[in-house]
């Protein structure tokens, strides 16, 4: 445990004492914003015409902070791979890596140590967003459990994101191949379910399961379901056992 | 203590390291000689628990690279080829972060600050470690290896890139480690065997070719000992001089200019001649203007050793040496 800590430590370090932290969270902080700000300004506009006709009410949950955490996503998509894509390829274009694998840590210490730190990152750019939520309590009156399950599912598919492309990071030397790949896989999770409607009834089911997307609806709706949480725990674990599988396999074949 | 088996490698067909052993005593420094490419750093790798060997085994401390890594581990200090420092953290946060990764949990301050003098990075401790010059990124990777005070240490080529007086200042730190410390270092600078290592294993094409002292090294490989020979008068006359002294084996004239002539004089192994030469030329009236006895240097045994069968792989060699 010690061991992950002084790791997740180190990779904070490499985070926030290069501009990559910095960076990251400054675009993640803009793009949301946006994000935020459309939905903002189309709730504001119905809420205005709704104030004239009282019948209709409105969900600010439903209407604004669902459709913004979906669209969260979006940024992961295009934003983690730069994220992940060093972890492991930087350490092995420097030959730091030879440094770690010789030391009394063990692989799974050295994973998990990473994943973490690309974790607390991660959690470091959704704690800026709660500014914006914030602001949605100053002014209005919002549910806050629908929102709480929202970052929940976040939280969760953005630890599936890392995971994988800490896998892919594993796999290569070289940086803007990981990243490539990363985005690639990811995009691919994204989309896989958008065939659905041509396929048989059994694929479909397969299809839609496998889309990383597909399960984050009922978080933003404000259910937590646990097939959901159960299917985003064991990507992520399968993320983390394929990375320390190829780290294994990198040392058999040197 | 280091414990080397019937170690060997394989990448796909191509093998690295062939049925390599050696063992290198507590408080031994064993120097691993070889050309560029002839499996060094892949046998230091191997001890290191860095990669596994494809047979063979190698025990570190009394323990198992393979079946106790984290013991052998704990026990071994490591300097790859390339230091293995992070550009974005400073001498200490990097030496501080290693402390805790080797295990170490007290006084990690105090081991930073005395590991750091050791090695005269003190004045760099809070320098960025992709700002230092080659040398002193040298120097903390060593200190990086120094921080748990291991038992082991191997130390991959640690005189790489650094200036001459960085060399000797390194070389004699790492004599005055020896003792408290079994070091195996790996060089193709056959000087620094000599100068630092007890034993030298010299290795090519992933093969021990010689295990030795360089003492012994020199000595087994001499076979007849040459006495070089530098006199006044005339050559024809002095190499028949010489060819009747008792014990002469043969005389070769390698160099006559004027009356001055070159002498290597063979003689049987085991006995001085060096009196019985110098006193037959100055009985004859001639003059002795040099007389010394020629021991095969290391570069002679390294380049005979390593340096067989075709002129290609005797190029290869030679480059290796002058790359030195």
């Amino acid at each position: 445990m010690r061991n992950t800590l002084a790791i997740t430590q180190r990779e904070m370090n490499a985070y926030f004492a290069s501009p990559i932290a910095y960076v990251l969270i400054g675009f993640f902080a803009l793009l949301f914003g946006w994000f935020f700000y459309v939905p903002l300004a189309y709730f504001a506009e119905q809420s205005g015409q709704a104030g004239m006709n009282p019948t209709q009410a409105l969900n600010m949950n439903q209407m604004l902070v669902g459709p913004t955490l979906m669209n969260t996503t979006v940024i992961m998509l295009f934003l983690f791979p730069l994220i992940t894509m060093r972890t492991y390829s930087e350490e092995k274009r420097s030959g730091t890596i030879e440094l770690l694998l010789t030391s009394p840590v063990t692989d799974v210490e050295i994973i998990m140590g990473k994943f973490l730190g690309a974790m607390l990152l991660y959690g470091a750019m959704l704690a800026v967003t709660l500014i914006h939520m914030s602001v949605l309590f100053i002014f209005g009156d919002p549910e806050w459990k629908p929102i709480a399950t929202g970052y929940l599912g976040l939280l969760l598919m953005g630890g599936c994101f890392l995971s994988l492309g800490l896998f892919i990071s594993s796999l290569t030397k070289n940086q803007i191949v990981a990243a490539m790949a990363t985005f690639g896989v990811f995009l691919m999770l994204w989309v896989i379910s958008w065939i659905s409607q041509f396929v048989g009834p059994t694929t479909q089911t397969v299809l839609r399961y496998l889309s990383l997307t597909e399960h984050f609806d009922d978080f933003a709706k404000g259910i937590i379901d646990t097939k959901h949480v159960i299917y985003y725990l064991s990507f992520m674990a399968f993320g983390l056992f394929l990375t320390a599988k190829s780290v294994d396999s990198e040392r058999w074949r040197g | 203590m280091i414990e080397v088996q019937h170690l060997s490698k394989k990448y796909g067909p191509f093998t690295a390291v062939d049925d390599v052993s050696f063992r290198a005593e507590s408080g031994e420094i064993l120097g691993f000689l070889g050309p560029n490419g002839a499996g060094k750093t892949t046998t230091m790798r191997i001890i290191t628990g860095y990669m596994p060997a494809t047979g063979g085994k190698a025990t570190v401390a009394g323990f198992d690279v393979f079946d106790q890594p984290l013991e052998a581990k704990r026990r071994t200090g490591y300097l790859p080829e390339t230091p293995p420092l992070y550009p974005d953290m400073t001498v200490r946060e990097y030496l501080r972060f290693v402390a805790k990764i080797k295990g170490l949990r007290a006084n990690v301050n105090d081991r930073v600050n005395a590991v750091m003098k050791k090695t005269w990075v003190t004045d760099m401790a809070d320098r960025h470690c992709g700002k230092l010059s080659k040398g002193y990124k040298q120097r903390v990777g060593l200190a990086q290896a120094l921080i748990h005070e291991p038992e082991v240490l191997v130390l991959d080529e640690p005189t790489a890139g650094l200036d001459p007086k960085q060399i000797i200042e390194t070389r004699q730190l790492i004599r005055s480690l020896a003792g408290t410390h079994t070091i195996v270092l790996s060089t193709h600078i056959l000087p620094e065997v000599a100068q630092t290592c007890q034993k030298v294993v010299i290795i090519n094409k992933g093969k021990i070719v010689a295990t030795d002292t360089p003492l012994a090294l020199t000595e087994r490989l001499r076979g007849s000992a040459t006495i070089f020979v530098q006199a006044h008068g005339p050559a024809d006359e002095v190499q028949r001089a010489l060819q009747g002294i008792t014990g002469v084996v043969r005389v070769n004239v390698t160099d006559r200019r004027d009356d001055v002539g070159n002498f290597d004089v063979d003689t049987e192994k085991g006995i001085d001649l060096r009196r019985e030469v110098a006193s037959a030329i100055v009985r004859n009236g001639w003059g002795l203007l040099e007389l010394r006895p020629m021991g095969m240097s290391l570069e002679d045994i390294f380049l005979s050793l390593t340096t067989t069968e075709t002129e290609a792989e005797d190029l290869e060699a030679e480059k290796a040496v002058v790359d030195a």
